[in-house]
């Protein structure tokens, strides 16, 4: 595959996060420039913040001039879930040498769910492919936020409700996996765990319970759930040999 | 304001979110994975996507109008292109479209 090809495939790839990335970007440099910051500081924030719901949380953060310990706290309760990304990408990563520090730092929700889609296609070497398309990602959450920021308060496009894309991603990706899954325990611990936690401790502070919950039945259901993995993995090979 | 203290509070919400991110990469470095570390590697993904969907609609409110119907259209026409098509721009597309003519003409 030429330079350009991979290119192409990095662009396609990474187009669903594209819109979201640009439009939700733009909203945050608009918030940004409202509360006083310009192109400077959206672009700072973007490249060593890089994280859609943490820069939101941050605005307010800025605005407010908050205590440095309350900027830990909010961060680490926001951002906790990352915990769970970084034990799921060990294996994925083992190996990429160089490029590792980057693909943990830039692994967003986004990027996320596209490397567990593991698009990577035939022939190119997989730490390339995933470096590119979290570069890319990253990329266009700056052009979004230097976009918004510059623009502030001019924005006339009414674009309520183009965030629905990183939903829609999401909600791909969880079909994806539900349709070529056999065993739809973890998924529906998930599902469950964070419904439940939502509803007993509201949309602000349900994200820990939420995890400290999948992770507990995850646990309890590991005997069970390997042996469903295991003859997943005798399926897939016999179909191979046939 | 202080441009000193604004620098410090973005350098914090980068710190913690590098530290989160790198924190199971840190702690499994050079020893082989531990097979309960591992088998959450496996199986969190499947988890952890259903938990971002909640996430994303978690201002949604069905007690109040419109009842999530907005996001309850869209996603399930997301999911339905998905199913026929399997092509993840042509769900994503017609999904937050159909979305945004909800939420700023049907419901609003």
């Amino acid at each position: 595959m030429s330079t350009l090809q991979l290119l192409k495939k990095v662009l396609i790839t990474t187009a669903p996060v594209m819109s979201g990335y640009i439009f939700l970007g733009i909203g945050f440099g608009v918030l940004l420039a409202k509360a006083g910051y310009g192109v400077p500081w959206a672009v700072l924030m973007c490249i060593v913040v890089y994280g859609g719901t943490m820069q939101y949380v941050g605005v307010s953060l800025i605005a407010s001039s908050a205590s440095i310990v309350s900027a830990a706290i909010t961060t680490l309760a926001v951002n906790a879930r990352h915990i769970f990304y970084g034990i799921s990408m060990l294996p994925l990563y083992k190996g990429a040498g160089l490029k590792k520090p980057y693909l943990i730092f830039s692994l967003t929700d986004e990027t996320y769910a596209l490397t567990v889609d593991n698009l990577v296609p035939r022939g190119v070497d997989p730490h390339l492919f995933r470096f590119l398309v979290a570069l890319f990602d990253h990329s266009y959450w700056i052009i979004g936020g230097a976009l918004g920021a510059l623009i502030g308060t001019k924005l006339s496009f009414n674009s309520t409700g183009i965030d629905f894309s990183m939903t829609a991603l999401f909600i791909t990706v969880f079909v994806k996996q539900w349709m070529t899954s056999h065993d739809h325990f973890p998924a529906l611990t998930g599902l469950i765990c964070t419904l439940g936690c939502l509803l007993i401790f509201g949309p602000e502070n349900f994200l820990i319970p939420s995890m400290v919950s999948i992770t507990l039945v995850l646990t309890l259901a590991r005997k069970r759930i390997e042996a469903s993995l295991a003859q997943d993995g005798t399926e897939k090979k016999e179909t191979r040999n046939g | 304001m202080d441009d000193r203290h604004t620098i410090a509070l973005i350098a914090v919400m980068s710190i913690g979110t590098i530290i989160l991110r790198g924190l199971p990469f840190v702690l499994f470095k050079d020893k082989k994975t531990p097979p309960y570390v591992d088998y959450l590697g496996r199986v969190l993904p499947y988890s952890v996507m259903a938990m971002l969907v909640v996430y994303c609609m978690k201002d949604v409110s069905v007690f109040k109008a419109p009842h999530g119907l907005p996001e309850a259209i869209a996603g399930i026409l997301t999911a339905g292109i998905f199913v026929k098509t399997r092509n993840t721009l042509a769900s994503i597309i017609p999904g937050t479209i159909c979305y945004m003519i909800l939420v700023q003409l049907v419901f609003h």
